[in-house]
């Protein structure tokens, strides 16, 4: 009941904050003419090498995320977006003609990505990151479109948005714009490398990594201020990647390029979440431009303080003295009951650090997971597993939804911090234990492939919890 | 030490550690050996039981956690003499190459089906993915399932009990 009213004070605020700011920009940014349309150019009369080119950006953009609905055609679109607002359901890029952008000329889609409109002119909503595409150069806009006219048309139009008035007025985002959108291109820093600003450009644009990274506030931009600091998005916790970053090894350039481009990282474990994807996509482009990546966000994370580096070293021994001594199988009677049984007896066998990541678990003196804020990840990877990838080695997890009750993962959960992270206990865990398996929090389940197993199947469950 | 488990309806006293995966009471202790030792490490399915009607795979889960809980293993879905609608099923559709998959194939489907006998093709496959059959004998297995759902729908709309 608060948290609904909660809710209602907050979009009434929204709502009252949108309505003067719409009426004030409205003169400035409102309004953009349409761009005729064109019939749609044959895939022939596009340049091999800029559709190869635009094919990268693409994965770099993660626009087959966003733009494929779970079992779908690649970007045709119609994927439910959950926001603070209401659902908004992503659109056919393909280049069908009529549920598609076959009739947007070139103009029209680089319009699109630098300032927010459609072909008709139309304010698009911010679940399309430009604040973040609008970086992106006209020629890699153009490599863009090359590819993405070169794709099969399909025809399929999205369900239509789920925005309550006034949300469903797209002349307020006018408003929003306002407030928020500074317009691109990039600008280079040129006192930093060219590697440096590589990075830059395509973390900031194209990869949007701030659109999860960074927290939001109210009326859903992202907080500059708080700047990588982490956030929630799916009922997944996205981890700090600035200074704060829970990894007990701190992340370096080199780490992050490896993580990046293979899912994996032997002292980070494996992407899950709405992080696989992702890295399904880096997996596929050249290194170089993975490896600017990684510099610059390196770069933001800072360098570690000694403490830190010692912190990590001291890890990494505890982890090469566990996996080198004989594994404890049963609980000590003077131990933490039966939070550390479960772990023992069925965790450890594959935590244990004795095989290695992908093949093994990690060693959860390693993990971010324990050091987050929250146990949201740890309960989802443990309830739901890692799927297997399709058609490719992976790291997978079993999941124990069928088994585990709430108080036994909790208890499994409190053990597991005290255990292996130096930070308090977890303040609201059965709280999320609890709404997790009852789907109040609904958790997409990402393979590493990047294919999703989006709801239904994560409620794959067929009785109901213990 | 004492565990009390309560499997294919039957409740027990097995002398086991706590921490002893179920896989090993089943197989060691019950004389249970349906489910099979694959991998012992939740990656292929073959020691697949239900614990309350769910799917479960016995070589990763200690019987500290089953206490109270109702195991089924692939013996408790009917005799020699007569056989349940998922043994019969695959019996009919001749579903093993080997056969060292097929009781947790079976225990995973009979989760699936017990919830929904009428889900449709791709619902079965998807609900299967996680176990792993290495003599390609998937297109019987699909159609055994199919064919268990009919079953099982026509039992339940006859009044029978499956
Ligand atoms: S033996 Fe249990 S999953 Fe392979
Ligand atoms: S029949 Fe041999 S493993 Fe499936």
């Amino acid at each position: 009941m608060v948290r609904a009213a909660m809710r209602a004070m907050r979009f009434l605020t929204g709502l009252a904050i949108l309505l003067v700011l719409g009426a004030g920009a409205f003169v400035s940014y409102a309004w953009h003419s349409a761009i005729d349309p064109i019939d749609p150019p044959s895939q022939a009369s596009f340049d091999r090498t800029l559709v190869a080119r635009g094919a990268d950006l693409a994965a770099i953009g993660n626009c087959n995320v966003c733009h494929t609905a779970p079992g779908g055609q690649p970007f045709a679109g119609g994927l439910g977006i959950p926001t603070p607002f209401g659902t908004i359901y992503s659109t056919n890029i393909t280049p069908d003609p009529e549920t598609g952008i076959g009739r947007w000329p070139e103009a029209a889609f680089i319009r699109s990505m630098r300032k927010g409109v459609d072909r008709e002119g139309r304010h698009l909503y911010p679940a399309f990151p430009y604040d973040h595409y609008t970086l992106v150069s006209d020629e890699d806009n153009r490599a863009l479109y090359a590819f993405l006219m070169t794709r099969s048309a399909v025809s399929a139009a999205p369900p239509e948005n789920e925005l309550p008035f006034p949300f469903n007025m797209r002349m307020l985002l006018a408003g929003w714009k306002a407030l928020y959108f500074r317009e691109g291109p990039y600008q280079p820093d040129t006192s930093k490398t060219a590697e440096w600003n590589r990075g830059h450009y395509l973390t900031e644009g194209l990869s949007h990594c701030g659109a999860c990274h960074t927290p939001r506030n109210r009326l859903g931009a992202e907080k500059k201020d708080e700047y990588f600091a982490g956030a929630e998005v799916e009922n997944w916790t996205v981890y700090p990647i600035n200074v704060n970053s829970p990894a007990p090894i701190p992340w370096e350039a080199d780490s992050l390029t490896f993580y990046l481009r293979h899912g994996w990282h032997e002292h980070h474990g494996a992407s899950r979440g709405s992080m696989a994807p992702v890295t399904a996509n880096l997996g596929s482009i050249p290194e170089p431009d993975v490896r600017a990546i990684a510099t610059y966000v390196a770069d933001v994370m800072g360098r570690p303080s000694q403490e830190r580096i010692a912190r990590g070293e001291a890890a990494l021994a505890t982890v090469r003295k566990e996996s080198a001594s004989p594994l404890a199988l049963r609980a000590s009677s003077t131990g933490s009951g039966i939070g550390e049984a479960i772990f023992l007896s069925a965790c450890q066998g594959c935590h244990d650090g004795r095989r290695s990541v992908p093949f093994g678990g990690l060693n959860l003196h390693l993990s971010s997971a324990v050091n987050a804020p929250n146990a949201q990840n740890i309960i989802n990877v443990t309830l739901f597993g890692l799927p297997a990838a399709k058609g490719e080695p992976s790291a997978i997890m079993p999941a124990y939804r069928g088994v585990l009750s709430q108080d036994q993962l909790v208890a499994l959960l409190d053990y597991m911090r005290e255990r292996f992270s130096d930070q308090p206990a977890w303040a609201d865990t059965r709280e999320r234990v609890a709404a997790t398996m009852n789907g109040e929090r609904e958790v997409p389940i990402y393979r590493m492939d990047g294919t999703t197993q989006a709801p239904p199947e994560t409620s794959m469950r067929t009785a109901p919890w213990p | 030490m004492a565990v009390t488990l309560t499997v294919n309806g039957k409740t027990q006293q097995v002398d086991a550690d706590p921490e002893t995966p179920l896989l090993y009471v089943l197989r060691d202790d019950l004389e249970l050996n349906g489910a099979k030792y694959g991998c012992g490490v939740g990656q292929c399915g073959a020691c697949t039981v239900m614990v309350d009607n769910e799917a479960v795979l016995s070589c990763v889960t200690p019987v500290l956690l089953l206490e109270g809980r109702r195991i089924s293993t692939v013996e408790g879905l009917g005799t020699m003499e007569k056989p349940g609608p998922m043994q019969q099923a695959f019996i009919e559709q001749q579903a093993a190459q080997c056969g060292f998959c097929i009781p947790g194939m079976m225990m995973r489907a009979q989760a699936l089906l017990q919830a929904n006998p009428t889900v449709d093709e791709a619902a079965v496959r998807a609900h299967l993915e996680p176990n792993l059959c290495r003599c390609g004998t998937h297109m019987r297995i699909v159609k055994a399932v199919m064919r268990a759902g009919e079953l099982m729908h026509q039992s339940s709309q006859s009044g029978g009990s499956t």
